[in-house]
């Protein structure tokens, strides 16, 4: 019988809430079904149940403890990410809590070396770094679930066995109750880095693990620093092993280093090693005050993802399906990717779309976490060089960066960025595509572009399902246009329509006006009247035509509703 | 946390974007791997040697020389 901890889990800064465990009806003899049961109440699980809601998707929620994340683990959100939780309505809740940023500054014997700063435009909602525990994003999460009134959590319930079968999976769930049975149409494992399901499955990750050990150390202290990315290179008190700082939310500061070689874990975070080395960091950074541990942990680096996560009824994403460094806040800023990029095929295949719209899912976020892999590879290799070939070189680049600026950018790990699914199997109509002189391609996400003051045109494509823009260039509508937008009504998109002024005729002819005076969005998306750009439910286009036909716009849908081509 | 900044100026002009930069590295790291461990230097002094003569400019490799004594 599975017995999950009670007790409120310590710490100085977040109050751990205790979900009750409920008893499903299965245990009192009902049969239990559901459309789509997920594994894993991490952000991924999470956001992916939500996403689902929106898209009128029921499902069930399993999650073996009856708390949110132990410690802080993810604290970066990226910008696509912030982007992401606004399509899920949650962004608001993630402002007000969070702390953004945009820069970062790197050190070498004392020695300011490189100064990060990542791109942002007046055209940005967001910045490009939000720094929020992971606490604290699965509680926003776990109550916008809630309030959706379409998810169905289940704390303590753990999941132990499973068959996969053509027309389903059956998940063999252990509660403080006992053991039931649980039906899905499909089971996604969001089960996390340590993935039951992946276990259970037999399943083998690709790619590789690195050598090396860091720690990970949250302590709140009065350290009067602004909100930046500081990163220390071969600290006298750590030769060869960098120190990275973040600030977060609640006067918490996370402290991140790499253990010299040989250490083991449990030596790392004996607490007088420990707080000896938080003195040495605290010092180092000229703020040698007082702290509190609130959590330390230990961890490695790799690169390793699932070669297909698809497999009949079983979905996988985020650490269920990669295993990614942190280095460029990769893990829960790609499971979010994930989770968007799955949550819409998902709710169109629970409906019976064909089981090819699936499979693209796969083809796309395999594709990223190998190319992540690639990324972040390098990184990885300078911040824990796997040889003494590439520890000399690494050492030759920071030596030569205290007087030469050419080697400086290899200091600067790339950051989690939005994939480009350029060759998706839901893009058509490459010829159109490319005769654009601009603006998001197929497969990029939408570019936002500032429309006013605190008025973005990301705000204006909230609403659920896939999205048409098309541009008009005065405010009444020529005849083609008119017959395009009505032509295009049947089908179940969302219309809208982009004008520099709305007259009342062309009002009615979309279902979203947005007005765009100076014409900033039809120049960011090298538009003109009668351009048309058809996005997908997760905010990347997947056709696009400088003059547009509702036939060309029908068949685009299809393609992208998973109809084959 | 006070950085002090380097007095010396910058010798070096950037000749390779950062994909030709990281490439490199990833070359001359590979290539000391393989060189036992004894003979790194000889490969590495060498390697600087028949770099000089690509670059073909005493005053430049003169330069080279500088920038790389600076800081070790
Ligand atoms: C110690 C640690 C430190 C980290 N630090 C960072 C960091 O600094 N920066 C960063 O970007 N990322 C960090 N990460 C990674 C980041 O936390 C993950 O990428 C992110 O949480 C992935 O989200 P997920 O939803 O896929 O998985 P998880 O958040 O791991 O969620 C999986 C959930 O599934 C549940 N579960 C597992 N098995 C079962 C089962 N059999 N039945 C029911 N429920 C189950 C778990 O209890 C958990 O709630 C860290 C991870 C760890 C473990």
């Amino acid at each position: 019988m599975h017995q999950p901890d009670a007790q409120p889990r310590p710490s100085i800064f977040y109050d751990y809430k205790v979900h009750p465990f409920r008893s499903p009806p299965a245990l009192q003899g009902t049969p239990d079904a559901a459309s789509v049961a997920i594994v894993g109440a991490g952000p991924v699980g999470l956001l992916l149940a939500l996403r689902l809601a929106q898209f009128g998707t029921w499902s069930v929620v399993l999650e073996q403890e009856l708390q949110v994340s132990h410690g802080s683990r993810a604290i970066v959100l990226t910008r696509r990410s912030m982007e992401i939780l606004q399509q899920a309505g949650v962004a608001p809740r993630f402002l007000q809590k969070g702390l953004p940023w945009a820069n970062g500054r790197s050190f070498y014997r004392g020695q300011e070396v490189y100064r990060m700063v990542m791109p942002h435009s007046e055209d940005d909602r967001f910045l490009p770094g939000l720094n929020l525990q992971q606490q604290y994003i699965e509680q926003y999460l776990v109550e916008a679930c809630e309030a959706s009134g379409m998810v169905d959590i289940r704390w303590g319930s753990k999941v132990i066995a499973l068959q996969n079968e053509p027309g389903g999976a059956t998940l063999r769930v252990d509660t403080p109750a006992g053991e039931y049975d649980l039906t899905a149409d499909y089971a996604v494992a969001a089960d996390g880095g340590r993935s039951t399901i992946r276990r259970l499955m037999g399943l083998r990750m690709e790619g590789r693990a690195y050598a090396g050990n860091f720690v990970i150390a949250d302590i709140a202290a009065d350290l009067g620093l602004p909100t930046e990315r500081l990163c220390f290179f071969d600290p006298e008190w750590n030769p060869g092993n960098n120190v990275l700082v973040h600030r977060e939310p609640d006067g918490i500061w996370r402290l991140d280093f790499r253990l010299p070689e040989g250490e083991t874990a449990e030596q790392a975070l004996e607490p007088a090693r420990l707080s000896d080395r938080i003195d040495k960091i605290l010092a180092m950074l000229g703020k040698p005050a007082p702290w509190k541990l609130d959590w330390a942990t230990v961890y490695t680096a790799n690169t390793l993802t699932l070669p297909d996560y698809v497999v009949g009824r079983v979905i996988f994403a985020g650490d269920a399906a990669h295993l990614l460094p942190i280095f460029g806040v990769r893990g829960a800023n790609t499971g979010v990717q994930d989770a968007d990029a799955l949550a819409w095929r998902l709710a169109m295949a629970a409906r019976g779309a064909p089981a090819g719209l699936l499979a693209t899912y796969s083809h796309e976020r395999v594709q990223a976490a190998r190319e992540i892999c690639e990324e972040a590879g390098k990184s990885t290799r300078f911040m824990t060089p796997p040889t003494e070939g590439f520890a000399l070189m690494r050492d030759a680049v920071l030596s030569l960066t205290l007087s030469e600026d050419f080697p400086k950018d290899l200091l600067h790990w790339r950051t989690s960025r939005p994939h480009f699914y350029a060759d998706s199997p839901l893009n058509s109509f490459p010829e159109e595509n490319a005769a654009f002189a601009g603006g998001p391609g197929c497969g990029e996400p939408l570019a936002n572009v500032r429309i006013g003051p605190d008025d973005f045109l990301l705000d204006h494509l909230t609403e659920p399902g896939f999205h048409l823009i098309a541009f008009a260039s005065s405010a009444e509508a020529g005849p083609d246009l008119a017959d395009f937008l009505r032509a295009c009504e049947p089908l179940p998109l969302m219309r809208v329509l982009v004008a520099p002024a709305f007259g009342e005729d062309l009002r009615a002819l979309a279902d979203v006006c947005v007005a765009d005076p100076q014409g900033r969005v039809a120049a960011r998306y090298a538009a003109n009247a009668g351009t048309a750009y058809l996005v997908r439910p997760d905010g990347h286009v997947c056709a696009r035509w400088l003059s547009a036909g509702a036939d060309d716009v029908s068949h685009a849908f299809a393609i992208a509703a998973g109809a084959a081509s | 946390m006070n950085p002090q900044t380097s007095t010396s100026r910058p010798l070096i002009p950037k000749r390779l974007d950062n994909a030709g930069l990281e490439h490199a590295y990833d070359l001359i790291a590979e290539a000391m791997d393989a060189a036992p461990p004894e003979k790194r230097t000889l490969f590495l002094a060498k390697l600087a040697f028949v770099l000089a003569n690509l670059v073909g400019d005493d005053r430049q490799v003169a330069q080279a020389v500088e920038a790389a004594s600076r800081d070790l």
